[in-house]
């Protein structure tokens, strides 16, 4: 069955508009692949089929009625969606991956969920994640693992788990994420799928369970750059809700391309199978007329270092209001993460050891800041691979959180300085495990990602794949 | 005993704006008797995914104050979260402000002002009996609500200066239309901190370090409640410094029955608020508001006017200055009418202002009155004839030219009807008679 579902956006809208399938049909195609597979890979915490069923019912009225001015103002007409489940959804659970949210029927949803929804998009259910979005490969999550459906034993990347793996699984058409510190980029290169993490301030978090608020974004994963590039169009801009978000876009001039090559992300440390993927990308884009040069963000090795230290105080802040009082279950249902994290950002924020970490580590992501300010002046983008590493085994670094820190060395800088990163698939290692690269771009220049990212797909004539 | 220490006292004054809506949220600001719980939202209950948008109204406001009271206005500044835990504080923060707070500095009665902020206030907790079970409920209608929040130097040496700069505040909240600053509704809240300072000789004239603690008085809601409380502080202090103990850092509370003050908490339990700047808040940039806003008078400004355009006694202006829908009552009735010191005469002694919501009525009374109270047609024209036939020669000089001793034959009428003469009557009686 799941071979006749369509993989893009594209196809699937041509094909509901040439009444090959029904919008209903299509759900049930996704309905029956999620419940073949998911007791199996643990993807959806919640499924919302009568919720789905009764979009797709609204859509099938709108393809029946012909009416094309509908259809146009809806670019998300019949396009399946998932949430991770760190998004607010009215009157349907939403736990943030948590116990102490097993229970939670939220009042409200959020914006992006709004959105999404209002340009005809049909939501399935809910997606697995790491606790409150604490991991970088779904281990923490308090309703257990989400495994990678291209192979079972390894992570499918986190904190975003079930979102990354709910495409290549061809349990939905596309999915919603957050990135903190590469919580959408990781789990869409370990599962083969195009992601965007957009730029702080783009896309409204309002309904979204913050995990880092300063550092949190809120972006799409889909199976090519033009899928995501569909969706960032629909979910960006103000609503009125998130101070923090503005309509700027840095216009796009087409020209030749020059793209940076960051000397500190290459020095060892990098798995050869990475190094190489990376070089070929790098050739790729070089028969495209694209041009490298080398440049220096020195101070990037210390992203990590601010990151943890930002990171868990801006958690301790946001997690306080689990207190026991409200929303049902109480404190000592936190996961070892939560804790962790509660604990290090409480210490950092403590007089006496504010100056000394958090102050400090404010005025270092100052600097990192202007380095990559200055480095866009003279390039329109920069690569760096998602993670030092292909997919790792589920177990491997779940009693060594420092290790698993250091899975977000090449995400924090984005997150940091607030610029937006897309993560590309770029083949697959010789154990069939995905790999891909970024491209970080200047504060709000997306659509110049977008463009770098179809002019790879278009080099090597990629074709989206799911792994069941 | 007393007399060898001299109090230390600050004060930190919450004055809740007239703004239509919260501080973060688009929930009603005025909560005063709303039905528990009927006035939320996502926002102001603190739920998973919200965020606070800044209510441009409420920072107005605050700059109106600082404006006011000579602060220096803050070209940006941060709203910052302080963070604590309690039932009634729904984020486990409360969004406030420590550095560059919107107003920094200033002076009111030659009282230096440290600086004035802006907050959100908590919810409220109601302690209830419910089915025999005694239960603490949380009302969060007030959770969210804008708070500006007045912070003193420690610069007042006694009750009076205290009470006296409250009021002055009070009003000047009320002029500049930031507040109803009402204590029996909330909308202002003082806190005091008292030390005492031994009095040392004039010798040793090098500056006096603060004392090393200061007792933090709570939950005062009248002027007369905080000026009791005060002085049962130092006289608790007094006491125990001259039987030679030492004083803690503490919250104290004040029993109306007792007199006395009981402490609440004490420094080993004080909080570590973990402040860091607000991040779902961008930074305010001041001069984004200060464009709009026009000098207002204020109340000081106000009395120095009185007493030159109007002429009143201190006292009269004193009374009709302490309320601005009074004072504003007064000089509408003055541009009616120019006898100012009958008008001030019958508001303040008489409170006909109450009697006649328009300022025009009562200017209507006011000649109806002085009308009733003249002399009869007859008895003028008696008197008029009385002085012109006791004054001859002053007649004579009138009839030489001399027009200005009319003034005098007006003064004999009236002297006669005991000042009961309606002067425009005696004047035109007068003149007839004269010339004929």
């Amino acid at each position: 069955m799941s071979t006749q579902i369509p993989l893009t956006i594209k196809e699937t809208q041509e094909a509901l508009k040439a009444k090959k399938f029904s919008a209903v049909e299509l759900v049930d195609l996704y309905l029956a692949q999620i419940k073949k597979f998911n007791s199996e890979y643990n993807i959806f915490l919640t499924v919302t089929d009568e919720l789905a069923y009764k979009k797709a019912k609204q859509i099938d009225k709108i393809l029946s009625d012909k009416d094309t001015k509908v259809l146009s103002e809806k670019a998300l007409f019949g396009v399946s969606t998932a949430y991770k489940d760190i998004f607010l959804t009215k009157d349907v659970r939403t736990t943030a991956g948590s116990k102490i949210l097993e229970s939670y029927i939220p009042p409200y949803s959020a914006t992006s969920v709004l959105k999404l929804e209002n340009a005809g998009a049909i939501p399935l259910g809910k997606l697995n994640c790491d606790a409150f979005a604490h991991g970088s490969s779904g281990e923490n999550s308090d309703f257990g693992p989400t495994k990678n459906p291209w192979n079972k034993e390894f992570t499918p990347g986190g904190s975003s788990s079930g979102s990354g793996s709910v495409l290549s699984a061809n349990m939905s058409l596309i999915s919603t994420g957050t990135d903190t510190c590469g919580s959408i980029r990781l789990p869409a290169n370990y599962n083969s799928v195009v992601s965007l993490k957009p730029t702080y301030g783009a896309v409204s978090r309002y309904g979204v369970i913050a995990m880092a608020s300063s550092l949190d974004t809120v972006g799409p994963l889909g199976r090519c750059v033009d899928d995501v590039e569909t969706v960032f169009k629909v979910i960006k801009g103000k609503d009125g809700f998130d101070g923090t978000v503005t309509n700027h876009i840095s216009p796009f001039t087409d020209h030749k391309f020059k793209v940076g090559v960051p000397k500190e992300f290459f020095i060892g440390g990098l798995s050869p199978e990475i190094q190489n993927n990376i070089d070929q990308v790098i050739n790729v884009y070089k028969n495209e007329n694209v041009e490298f040069v080398e440049v220096s963000l020195p101070s990037t090795k210390y992203g990590i270092s601010v990151y943890y230290i930002i990171q868990p105080a801006e958690v301790s802040s946001n997690l306080g209001r689990f207190d026991g009082v409200r929303y049902g279950n109480g404190r000592d249902n936190f996961g070892e993460e939560a804790k962790r994290r509660i604990m290090l950002g409480s210490y950092v924020l403590s007089s006496g050891y504010y100056d000394a970490y958090y102050e400090k580590a404010m005025k270092v992501r100052t600097i990192i800041k202007t380095e990559i300010d200055s480095v866009f002046e003279k390039v329109d983008a920069i690569i760096a691979p998602v993670a030092p590493t292909p997919p790792f085994k589920l177990g491997e670094k779940v009693d060594d959180p420092v290790s698993m820190y250091l899975t977000d060395i090449f995400a924090a800088t984005a997150n940091l300085t607030g610029i937006p990163s897309i993560a590309i698939p770029s083949g697959f290692t010789q154990q069939n495990l995905p790999l891909g690269f970024q491209l970080m771009g200047p504060r709000f220049g997306e659509e110049t990602l977008f463009k770098l990212g179809k002019i790879y797909e278009t080099a090597v004539e990629y074709k989206p794949k799911t792994a069941l | 005993m007393i007399s060898k220490y001299i109090p230390i006292i600050g004060l930190e004054v919450h004055i809740e704006p007239n703004t239509k809506s919260k501080m973060f949220c688009g929930c009603p600001q005025d909560h005063f008797g709303k039905k528990p719980n009927s006035q939320t939202c996502p926002i102001c209950l603190g739920l998973p995914g919200a965020l606070p948008i800044a209510n441009e109204e409420a920072i107005n406001k605050t700059l109106k104050l600082g404006l006011a009271l000579d602060s220096e206005i803050s070209k940006v500044s941060n709203f910052y979260r302080k963070h604590y835990f309690y039932p009634d504080l729904p984020k486990s923060f409360q969004t406030s402000q420590k550095d560059s707070p919107f107003c920094v500095g200033g002076e009111l009665m030659g009282k230096k002002i440290n600086h004035i902020h802006l907050e959100e206030d908590a919810g409220k907790l109601v302690h209830q009996t419910i089915d025999g079970q005694k239960a603490s409920l949380v009302d969060f209608n007030r959770s969210g609500c804008a708070l500006i929040e007045l912070v003193t130097e420690p610069v007042f040496h006694s009750v009076d200066e205290v009470i006296i700069f409250l009021k002055e505040l009070q009003l000047i909240a009320r002029y500049i239309d930031i507040s109803s600053a009402d204590m029996e509704k909330g909308t202002m809240r003082l806190e005091a901190n008292v030390s005492l300072q031994k009095l040392q000789t004039e010798k040793k004239s090098k500056i006096q370090q603060l004392p090393n603690y200061k007792v933090e008085l709570k939950n005062i809601n009248s002027f007369k409640f905080l000026e009791k409380a005060i002085n049962a502080e130092i006289l608790r202090q007094s006491t125990a410094l001259n039987n030679g103990e030492k004083l803690v850092q503490e919250t104290r509370g004040y029993d109306e029955k007792t007199k006395t003050t009981f402490s609440q908490r004490t420094k080993a339990d004080s909080h570590d608020y973990r402040y860091f700047i607000e991040p779902d808040l961008p930074p305010v940039y001041s001069t984004e508001y200060l464009v709009h806003s026009t000098k207002i008078e204020l109340p000081q400004e106000k009395r120095e006017r009185f007493a030159k355009q109007y002429k009143l006694p201190k006292d009269y202006i004193e009374i009709l200055v302490a309320d601005l829908d009074r004072a504003n009552y007064y000089e509408k009735a003055c541009k009616l009418n120019n006898n100012y010191k009958t008008i001030a005469d019958l508001m303040v002694n008489k409170k006909m202002d109450l009697e006649y919501p328009e300022p025009a009525g009562l200017v209507r009374k006011i000649v109806e009155l002085t009308k009733k109270d003249y002399a009869s047609n007859e008895e003028t024209e008696f008197a008029v004839n009385l002085a012109i036939k006791n004054n001859p020669d002053v007649v004579v000089s009138y009839k030489n030219g001399k027009g200005q001793v009319v003034g005098f034959l007006i003064g004999q009428v009236q002297k006669t009807l005991k000042g009961k003469g309606n002067p425009k009557f005696i004047s035109q009686s007068l003149i007839k008679k004269l010339n004929d």
